[in-house]
Formats: structure tokens, sequence, C-alpha cells
């Protein structure tokens, strides 16, 4: 029975079907946290060597894209000798099921951690209930 | 009987073979690449030196530790402790976060006091020299 271990190694984005990308780099899926409480959504996303410059994050009905975007920084007359990891672009989408107020949605990027903060609409929180000992 | 050298190269590529060979016979097994997190990638120049980078996204100058002695390098640290307010509720938590620690054998012997360490948005590159005692030297062949 083999067990299926953590997914450490970086995965690329599976392009659909004779659709190609303009950029000649590879594409990789970047790993994400959410977490949600009544206040609204957080995703943190870890891309290294994105920075606010090449980050671009699109909100189309309730689908949300966020892609970073990585210039390969080799150093100058080295040889790459061994490699364990590959350098590309991140991009990743997510389908949200809530209601989100736009135009309050927060974005920061620091160390390579993107972090959205995607306030629920008002009419989205739940309302608290309070329940009597009967 | 004539016996090549034996380069770093060569032990890197058998490894590589073997990988290969490893993954093709238990394909539905997902190994871990070999050595662990993190991931590492090398560039060298044999008059220069070594350039180590590694991803560590998150995780700020003063919660790494990087040691070389020799030929090794030690990364180790600790990333990310828990961010999310108490009631929350995640929903995806795949980010790597904890404590890492990693021994590197590199092809050369490491002149410690140049090592340079620089951390830019989340990749952490060091610089390590050759050892000047090692450094291959140009001879001079004299006519006569």
């Amino acid at each position: 029975m083999m067990t299926d271990e953590l997914q450490v190694q970086k995965q690329e984005v599976q392009p659909a079907e004779g659709v190609e990308r303009t950029r000649a780099s590879r594409v990789y899926v970047p790993k994400v946290d959410i977490y949600s409480d009544e206040q609204g959504i957080v995703i943190l996303a870890d891309m290294p060597g994105v920075d606010e410059k090449n980050v671009d994050i699109l909100l189309e009905k309730d689908v949300l894209t966020i892609s970073g975007f990585v210039t390969v920084n080799e150093p100058e007359g080295y040889e790459f000798s061994y490699g364990e990891y590959g350098v590309g672009d991140f991009r990743r989408s997510f389908t949200l099921m809530e209601e989100i107020d736009r135009d309050k949605i927060e974005a920061s990027i620091e160390n390579g951690v993107l972090r959205i903060y995607l306030p629920k609409a008002p009419e989205a929180q739940a309302r608290k209930i309070a329940v009597q000992a009967a | 009987m004539f016996r090549q050298p034996f380069n770093w190269r060569e032990l890197d590529q058998m490894r590589r073979d073997m990988d290969r060979m490893f993954s093709e016979s238990f394909p539905r097994v997902r190994r871990m690449r070999a050595g662990g997190f993190p991931a590492i990638n090398v560039w060298t120049n044999d008059a220069e030196g070594a350039v180590l980078t590694t991803e560590l996204p998150g995780i700020k100058p003063e919660d790494v530790d990087i040691s070389v002695t020799g030929d090794t390098l030690t990364i180790s640290g600790c990333c990310k402790p828990n961010e999310a307010p108490e009631l929350a509720q995640y929903h995806r938590r795949e980010r790597a976060r904890g404590d890492f620690d990693r021994t590197v054998q590199l092809p050369y012997t490491v002149n410690t006091d140049k090592v340079e360490a620089r951390v830019e948005k989340g990749v952490l590159t060091v610089v390590l020299p050759r050892a000047e005692a090692e450094k291959p030297r140009q001879i001079t062949i004299k006519a006569g």
C-alpha cells in the first residue's frame, strides 16, 4: 500500500489542450494557505522571486486569478551543475463561493509571499444567533 | 589499467540514472527528491567556487542559520508560525512550515572567510568561493 507523501516538489500548471503561453518560461502552481472567518477570506501564496511589480491579481465574476512573474537570475560566469527545483512564473485560479466586497480587497507581498484579504460583502456576513439555555 | 579521475558530475549522473530507474519501476510512488527540504540549485565555476540558491518564501533572514565547514554547508532554520487568528477556519493548508535542516556537500573546499549570503524576495543565495590553496593554477610551459 503506497501512502501519499507530502507534495514537496514544485508542480507545473497543466496547460489546456492546444493553448500555449506567449512567454517561454515554465509556470508553476504556488502553494497556498487559505483561511476565512466571519469578516473575510485570507489567501497566502508562496511565490519566491516575485515582488510587487511583478504580481497580477485578477477578479472576474467569481474567479480570482493570481499570477507572479519571475526573472531568472543566473550568476554570471558560472555553470549550472545541480538542480532540484525549476524557476518560472506562478499562476493559480480560485472560484470564490462567497460574495466579496470588491472595493475593499487588500493585497500585499513580502519575502515572496503574497497575502490577499477578501472581505465578505456585508450581506454575506453570517448573523450571530445567540443560543439561550432553555 | 588507465583509471579515469573521479569527479562529482559522474557521481551525480549515476544518482540521476538510479533515480530514473527507480521511478520508472515504481511509477505510483511520489518520491521526495533526494536531500529533502529546502530544494537547492547549485552553480559552479572551477576557478571561482560555487553559488547555491534555495527558495524560502516568507522566511526572514534572522530565522535562517548558515554554517560552512570545509566542503560542507548546513542551512537550518524555522519558518512561518501559525498566522490565522483563533476563530478562523482553514480551507487549504499547503505551504511548508516548521523547522528545516539540510546539509549539502560541495564539490570544493570553501574559503569560509569570504562566504556571502543574501535573501531577496524569499530566495536565499549563498556565494561560496573556493579555498585559495585549491584553485587551479595555470602552469606556463617553458620552451627549451
